[in-house]
C-alpha cells in the first residue's frame, strides 16, 4: 500500500515538474502536504481535520466552513461532469475510425492476390519466349565475330598496299602506326605461309620507310619539329635509341658549330654576346628541349621501358652540352679578354649579365648541368680580370698625373721664373682631387658588377669575395700601396742618380702621402665599404696599417726632400770652399756671392715648403738673433792651449770653450728624420749645409784673409739663417764650429774686428 | 760577460791620420799623425797593454808639416810613410815621404804617458826618401804593397797613381810605372786601396763618386763603378778573405759592399750613419766585422755575416767532423746569421776621420776623431765567443 502511494506521488511529482512548479513551491507543498489538516494535501485526514475544526472553531465559523465546503464540492462536481462528457465524445469518434480502417484493409488484400497471379503468368510467358529465341541469338553472335575477323584479315591483306601508299604520300606516321597494329599478329601467325608473305612484304616496306626516315634525319635540312617526328617514328620502328641520340646530337652539333663560327666574326662585345645568346644559346636550348622530349621525357611503353633509354640519353646530352658549352665558353672568354679598354664598364657588365642570364635557361632545362656554374666562373674571372685592369689603369693614371705635375712644375719655371712654387698647393689639390675622382669613377664602374638588376650579382662570389678581396683589397688597397711604393721609389732611385726628381715634386708627394694618412685613406676605404657593403669575412688590410705605410712614405719623401735640397746647397758651399785658394785670397770687402745664393735658395725653399706645410714650433728668439759676435776666436785660446783636459795624458789644442759647449750640448744628428712642418724641414736643410761647410773648411788651409772672409760669410749666414730654424742656437753652434775650425786651419790667424764684419755684411 | 770600458787617449793636436803598425804582430800598436799649422807635428806611437788596460805612448817629431795620411810598412816595423802639407810662403803642397823611426824610441824614450817632460824633447824621424812628385801634384795617400817586402809603394797624387820601387834601405825611390786618370774637369783621387789578392796586382781608387780598379802590371783600368755613391767616395777597403769583395763609404752616409764582378748593383748597403762616412775597415781575420767611422762622431761595428767568408759562423774543424752526433746538433743550432749592427760607439765628440783594426789583436780597434781623441775599443766578448766557438 505504501509502495503504491509512493508511485502516485512520483507521478504527481512528474506532473508538477511538467507544469513548471518550482522547488520552493514543492517544499512548501511538502511541508503542507505532511499536514493532515490540509484539505488539498495528500495526507489529508478528514477525521483529524474535523476534530481540529471542531476544537478550534466556533459554531459560526463551522457553519461558514461548511457552506464554503459545500460550495467547493459543488463546483468540483460540475467540473468533473464536464470533463467526463468531453472525453466520451472523443472516444466515440476514435472507435468509428478504427472500424472504417478494418473495412478498407480487407478490400486491399483482395487486389494484391489478383496481382500476384498475373505476375506468375507473365513469368511463364517470358521464359517461353526466350527459350524459342536462344538459337538465333547464338548464330548472330557467331556471325558478327566472323565479320570482325574478316575485317582484320582484310586489313592485313591490304597492309602492304596501304603502307606503300603511305610511303608514297610520305604519311610516315600513319604507316608506322598501321604497321605497329599489325606487327604482333603477323609475328604470331608467321608460321602460316600467307601471313608470312604479308609479313615479309611489310618488313620490306618498313625497311624502306625506315631508310627514308633515316635519310631525312641525316639530311639535316629539316626543321627541328620534323626531326623530332622522324626520331619518334624511328624509335617506334625499334631503331636503337643510342644511335639515334648520337645522330641527333651530331646533327645539332653541326648547326651549333655553324653558329659559333658566325660568332667569331663579331667585333662588338655586346653584339657578340647578343648574337651568342640569340643564336647559340637559343639553339642549344632548343636542342636540349627537343632532345629531352624525344628521348628523356617520352612515356615508356613495352620493351622500350626496359632499355632505360632516359638514363643513357641524359648522359649523352650532358656530355654533348658540356662539349658545346666549352667551345662557346672558349670563344666568350677569348672575346672578353680582348675587352681591355676600361672606359665604359657598363657594356661589359651588360654583356656578361646577358650571357649569364641566358645560361640560366640552360640550367632550367638541364638541371644537373655544369654549364651555368662554368658560366658563372667565366663571369667571375672576367670580373677579376676587370679589377686588375682597373688597378693598372689607376696606376697608369697616377703616373700620368705625376708626369703632368712634373711638367707643370718645370714649365712655368722656364717661362716666368719664380711663378712655379706659387702653384704648388693648386697642383696638390688638383692632383689629389683627380686621383680621388678617378678612384670614385673606377669604384662606380666596378660597382656595376654588384647592381641589383644584374643576375650574377647575387652569386656568393659577388656578394662576398668580390667586394672584400676583389674591390677592397686588390683594387683600392693595392692602389694605395702602389702610391706609397712609387713614392718610396722616388727616394731610392733619385738618391743614386743625383736627384732626377725635382725637389718640389718630392715635397708635393710627401704632402700627398700625409694627406692620405690623415684623411684620404680612411675616406676611400669607408666609401668602398659602404658602396660594396663589404663584410670582412676574410682578413683585410686594416686602415691603420695603410695609414702607417702612407705616413712612412710621407716621412721618407720629406727626409729625402731635405737631403736633396741640403745636397744642392751643400754642393754650392763645397765647390766654393774647394775651388778657392784660401791662402792667397785678398782682404774681404763683401760677402761672397755664394752665401747670398745660399740665403736666397734657403728663402725660396722656405717659401716652397710654407705653401704645403705648417709653420711648426721654434724656440723663442733672443732679442739680438741676427747680431751675435762669434766668441770662437778670442784671446782666451792662447791661455787654454796647454790646460789639462779630461784626459790625463794630453793637453788640448782645440778650442776649450767649444769643447765645453760640446760637452753640454746634445749631439746633432745631421741627416735625421724631420717632422712634418716647415721649421723642421728647414732646420734639416740648414744643418746639412752647414755641416758640409764645416767639413770642407777642415780640409783646407787658410791665410789671414781667408779666415776673415769665412768670418764675414758666417756672420752673413747668421744674420739670415736663424729665422728659419727651430733652435737658433744650432745655427750659432755650427757657425761657431766653422769659424773655429777655420781659425785652426789658418796660417796667420788674425781675426777681423766684429764691427768691420758687421759693416761689410750690412753692405751686403 | 762585462765588456771592458773603452780606453781613451787624448792628443794635444788635431789629428786625422791613424794606422796600426802593420809589421808588428805581437804588440798592439797604433801610429797617429797630428795636424797643426803652428807647431811641430808629431807622430804618436801608442802601445796598448791589453792585460792591464794601460796605454803607453812615444812621440816622434815630424817637422816636415801636418800629416794627412800615414801608413806603416808591412815588412819593417820602423819604416812608415806620411803624406804631409808643406807650406812655403803662399803655397800649400802635399808631399809624400818615407821615414824611419829612430832605433832608440822603443828602448830609450818609452815612458809613461803621464811624464810631462816627454813631449818636450822628442826624437825626430829619420827621413829615408821623398816620394818626389812635384810634377804630379798633391799626394793624397801612400799605400804599401800588402804583405810585401816593403819595396813597393803606390802614391796617389791628384789624378796620378804612381808605383814606386824602393831600394833595399828605402833610401831611394824611383817611379817604376804610373797611371793617369783622364777625364773632364779636375779629377783627383780621394782614396785608394791596394788589393791583397791576385798576387797584389790590383789597386782600387776613388775619385768623386766613382770607384775604379787598376791592374798594376799594365797600369790600366779594369773596372769602374760609376756613381758608386750618391756623393763623394771617402774610403775603400778590400775584404781580406774574399778577393772580389770591396767595401766603400762616402758622403751619402752609406757604406756599400761590392762584388767587383758585378758592378751594377752593390751587394749590400748600410745606412746607419747620420753624416758622411770617412773610413771603413774589414777585420783582418773575421771579415764579417766591419768598422766604420763618420763625421756624425760615431763609430759603428757591424756584423755582415751574410756576405762574409764565414756565412754560417765558424767553420767546423776536422776534429769535430769525426764526432758525428755532435756535429749534427751543431748544424741544427747554427742557422744562417743575420746581418746586424753590433755596437755604436759614441765616445767621440768630433768627427771621426779614421778607424783601424789592430794588426796584433783581431778583437781590438782604434778610432781617431778630429779633436785628437783616440779611442781603443774591443769587440764585445759575447760576439767574440760566438764567432770563435
Amino acid at each position: 500500500m505504501y509502495g503504491n502511494f509512493s508511485r502516485k506521488r512520483r507521478v504527481h511529482g512528474m506532473l508538477k515538474l511538467y507544469y513548471g512548479l518550482n522547488e520552493e513551491g514543492k517544499t512548501v507543498d511538502q511541508a503542507e502536504s505532511m499536514n493532515p489538516c490540509d484539505i488539498n494535501g495528500t495526507h489529508f485526514d478528514p477525521e483529524v481535520y474535523l476534530n481540529k475544526l471542531r476544537r478550534e472553531c466556533s459554531l459560526g465559523e463551522l457553519m461558514d466552513q461548511e457552506t464554503c465546503m459545500v460550495k467547493q464540492i459543488r463546483s468540483l462536481d460540475s467540473d468533473m461532469q464536464t470533463l467526463v462528457y468531453e472525453n466520451y465524445n472523443k472516444f466515440i469518434s476514435a472507435t468509428d475510425t478504427i472500424r472504417k480502417m478494418k473495412n478498407d484493409f480487407k478490400k486491399m488484400e483482395d487486389e494484391m492476390d489478383c496481382l500476384s497471379t498475373n505476375m506468375a503468368a507473365i513469368t511463364e510467358f517470358s521464359a517461353h519466349i526466350s527459350g524459342t529465341l536462344q538459337d538465333q541469338h547464338a548464330q548472330i553472335t557467331k556471325l558478327s565475330g566472323v565479320h570482325t575477323l574478316l575485317r582484320k584479315l582484310q586489313f592485313l591483306f591490304e597492309l602492304p598496299a596501304r603502307l606503300n601508299k603511305c610511303l608514297e604520300l610520305q604519311a610516315y606516321s600513319q604507316a608506322v602506326s598501321s604497321h605497329r597494329r599489325a606487327r604482333c599478329v603477323l609475328q604470331q601467325y608467321s608460321h602460316m605461309p600467307s601471313f608470312r608473305g604479308i609479313q615479309d612484304d611489310c618488313h620490306a616496306i618498313m625497311d624502306k620507310l625506315a631508310q627514308e626516315l633515316r635519310q631525312k634525319f641525316r639530311d639535316g635540312g629539316s626543321s627541328a619539329k620534323d626531326l623530332s617526328e622522324c626520331v619518334e617514328l624511328l624509335l617506334q620502328l625499334d631503331e636503337p635509341a643510342e644511335e639515334l641520340c648520337d645522330k641527333f646530337l651530331i646533327h645539332a652539333q653541326s648547326r651549333l658549330e655553324a653558329n659559333l663560327r658566325g660568332l667569331e666574326a663579331e667585333t662588338d662585345i655586346l653584339e657578340f654576346i647578343d648574337r651568342g645568346c640569340n643564336e647559340f644559346v637559343s639553339s642549344l636550348c632548343l636542342v636540349i628541349a627537343s632532345y629531352q622530349e624525344l628521348f628523356v621525357n617520352r612515356p615508356q611503353e613495352g620493351e622500350l621501358a626496359s632499355k632505360n633509354i632516359p638514363h643513357m640519353a641524359i648522359g649523352k646530352l650532358h656530355a654533348f652540352v658540356d662539349a658545346m658549352a666549352t667551345c662557346y665558353f672558349l670563344l666568350v672568354e677569348r672575346r672578353i679578354q680582348e675587352e681591355k679598354s676600361v672606359g665604359d664598364n657598363s657594356l661589359l657588365v651588360r654583356a656578361l649579365d646577358r650571357f649569364h642570364r641566358r645560361l640560366q635557361a640552360v640550367a632550367k632545362l638541364l638541371p644537373g648541368s655544369a654549364v651555368p656554374s662554368q658560366g658563372t666562373e667565366i663571369v667571375v674571372r672576367a670580373a677579376r680580370e676587370r679589377i686588375k685592369q682597373y688597378l693598372a689603369a689607376l696606376q697608369r693614371f697616377y703616373l700620368d698625373s705625376l708626369r703632368d705635375v712634373r711638367q707643370a712644375l718645370a714649365a712655368p719655371r722656364l717661362a716666368t721664373g719664380k711663378d712655379a712654387p706659387a702653384s704648388l698647393p693648386e697642383l696638390l689639390s688638383s692632383l689629389s682631387a683627380s686621383i680621388l675622382n678617378q678612384i670614385k669613377s673606377v669604384l662606380a664602374s666596378v660597382h656595376l658588377f654588384t647592381a641589383k638588376d644584374i643576375t650574377f650579382s647575387n652569386k656568393p662570389y659577388f656578394k662576398g669575395e668580390f667586394c672584400s678581396q676583389g674591390v677592397r683589397e686588390s683594387l683600392v688597397v693595392n692602389f694605395i700601396k702602389f702610391v706609397c711604393q712609387s713614392s718610396r721609389q722616388f727616394c731610392e732611385s733619385a738618391g743614386d742618380r743625383g736627384g732626377s726628381t725635382p725637389p718640389a715634386l718630392l715635397l708635393l708627394l710627401s704632402r700627398l702621402c700625409l694627406e692620405y694618412e690623415t684623411s684620404t685613406i680612411t675616406y676611400i676605404l669607408t666609401l668602398t665599404d659602404e658602396q660594396f657593403l663589404v663584410q670582412h669575412r676574410s682578413p683585410v688590410t686594416a686602415v691603420a696599417a695603410l695609414c702607417g705605410e702612407a705616413r712612412e712614405a710621407a716621412q721618407k719623401l720629406l727626409n729625402h726632400y731635405v737631403k736633396v735640397q741640403g745636397l744642392i746647397i751643400s754642393q754650392m758651399l763645397r765647390k766654393s770652399v774647394e775651388t778657392r785658394d784660401w791662402v792667397n785670397t785678398i782682404e774681404p770687402r763683401n760677402v761672397r756671392a755664394v752665401m747670398k745664393r745660399v740665403v736666397e735658395d734657403t728663402t725660396s725653399i722656405d717659401v716652397q715648403v710654407s705653401l704645403l706645410y705648417e709653420e711648426g714650433t721654434r724656440k723663442a728668439h733672443s732679442s739680438d738673433s741676427s747680431k751675435r759676435t762669434f766668441s770662437v776666436y778670442s784671446g782666451s785660446r792662447q791661455q787654454t792651449r796647454y790646460a789639462p783636459s779630461y784626459t790625463p795624458s794630453a793637453a788640448m789644442d782645440t778650442n776649450f770653450l767649444s769643447n765645453i759647449h760640446k760637452l753640454f750640448s746634445e749631439r746633432i744628428d745631421i741627416f735625421s728624420p724631420v717632422e712634418f712642418n716647415k721649421v723642421s724641414v728647414l732646420t734639416g736643410i740648414i744643418k746639412i749645409s752647414l755641416k758640409t761647410f764645416l767639413e770642407c773648411v777642415r780640409l783646407r788651409t787658410f791665410g789671414r784673409y781667408g779666415l776673415q772672409q769665412i768670418q764675414v760669410d758666417c756672420n752673413y749666414l747668421q744674420m739670415y739663417l736663424w729665422r728659419f730654424v727651430s733652435d737658433e742656437n744650432l745655427v750659432h753652434f755650427l757657425l761657431d764650429e766653422i769659424v773655429g775650425s777655420t781659425a785652426h786651419r789658418c796660417l796667420d790667424p788674425a781675426p777681423m774686428e766684429q764691427s768691420v764684419i758687421e759693416v761689410i755684411c750690412e753692405r751686403g | 760577460m762585462e765588456d771592458d770600458a773603452p780606453v781613451i787617449y787624448g792628443l794635444e793636436f788635431q789629428a786625422r791620420a791613424l794606422t796600426s803598425q802593420t809589421a808588428e804582430s805581437d804588440a798592439i800598436r797604433f801610429l797617429v799623425g797630428t795636424q797643426s799649422l803652428k807647431f811641430d807635428n808629431q807622430i804618436h806611437i801608442i802601445d796598448f797593454d791589453d792585460e792591464n788596460n794601460i796605454i803607453s805612448k812615444s812621440v816622434l817629431q815630424h817637422q816636415a808639416g801636418e800629416i794627412w795620411h800615414i801608413s806603416a810598412s808591412p815588412a819593417d816595423k820602423a819604416v812608415l810613410t806620411t803624406c804631409y802639407n808643406k807650406t812655403s810662403e803662399s803655397r800649400v803642397v802635399t808631399c809624400g815621404a818615407v821615414w824611419r823611426m829612430p832605433p832608440e824610441w822603443e828602448s830609450g824614450s818609452h815612458e809613461s804617458p803621464d811624464d810631462p817632460h816627454n813631449s818636450h824633447n822628442p826624437q825626430n824621424l829619420e827621413l829615408l826618401c821623398h816620394l818626389d812628385n812635384s810634377s804630379h801634384g798633391n799626394a793624397s795617400c801612400v799605400l804599401w804593397e800588402p804583405m810585401g817586402d816593403g819595396k813597393h809603394v803606390i802614391s796617389l797624387a791628384d789624378n796620378h797613381a804612381l808605383l814606386w820601387d824602393l831600394t833595399e834601405s828605402s833610401t831611394q825611390a824611383t817611379i817604376s810605372s804610373s797611371a793617369t786618370l783622364e777625364g773632364k774637369g779636375q779629377l783627383k783621387f780621394t782614396a785608394g786601396k791596394w788589393s791583397p789578392h791576385h798576387n797584389c796586382t790590383q789597386l782600387a781608387t776613388a775619385n768623386d763618386t766613382a770607384i775604379r780598379g787598376w791592374d798594376l802590371r799594365t797600369m790600366s783600368q779594369i773596372y769602374c763603378i760609376e756613381n758608386a755613391h750618391g756623393q763623394l767616395v771617402r774610403d775603400l777597403d778590400f775584404n781580406p778573405n774574399k778577393q772580389y769583395y770591396l767595401a766603400s763609404c762616402g758622403d751619402d752616409c752609406k757604406v756599400k759592399f761590392w762584388d767587383v764582378r758585378n758592378i751594377n748593383e752593390p751587394v749590400k748597403t748600410l745606412e746607419e750613419h747620420s753624416h758622411w762616412v770617412w773610413s771603413v775597415r774589414f777585420n783582418h781575420s773575421h771579415d764579417q766585422l766591419v768598422l766604420t767611422g763618420s763625421s756624425d762622431s760615431r763609430v759603428i761595428l757591424s756584423n755582415m755575416v751574410s756576405i762574409s767568408s764565414e756565412p754560417f759562423g765558424h767553420l767546423v774543424d776536422d776534429d769535430d767532423l769525426s764526432d758525428g752526433e755532435d756535429n749534427h746538433q751543431d748544424e741544427k743550432t747554427k742557422e744562417p746569421l743575420q746581418d746586424s749592427i753590433i755596437s755604436t760607439y759614441e765616445e767621440h765628440e768630433d768627427s771621426v776621420y779614421a778607424v783601424e783594426w789592430s794588426s796584433a789583436d783581431p778583437w781590438l780597434f782604434a778610432s781617431l776623431s778630429y779633436d785628437g781623441r783616440l779611442v781603443i775599443n774591443r769587440v764585445p766578448r759575447a760576439l767574440k765567443y760566438h764567432i770563435l766557438l
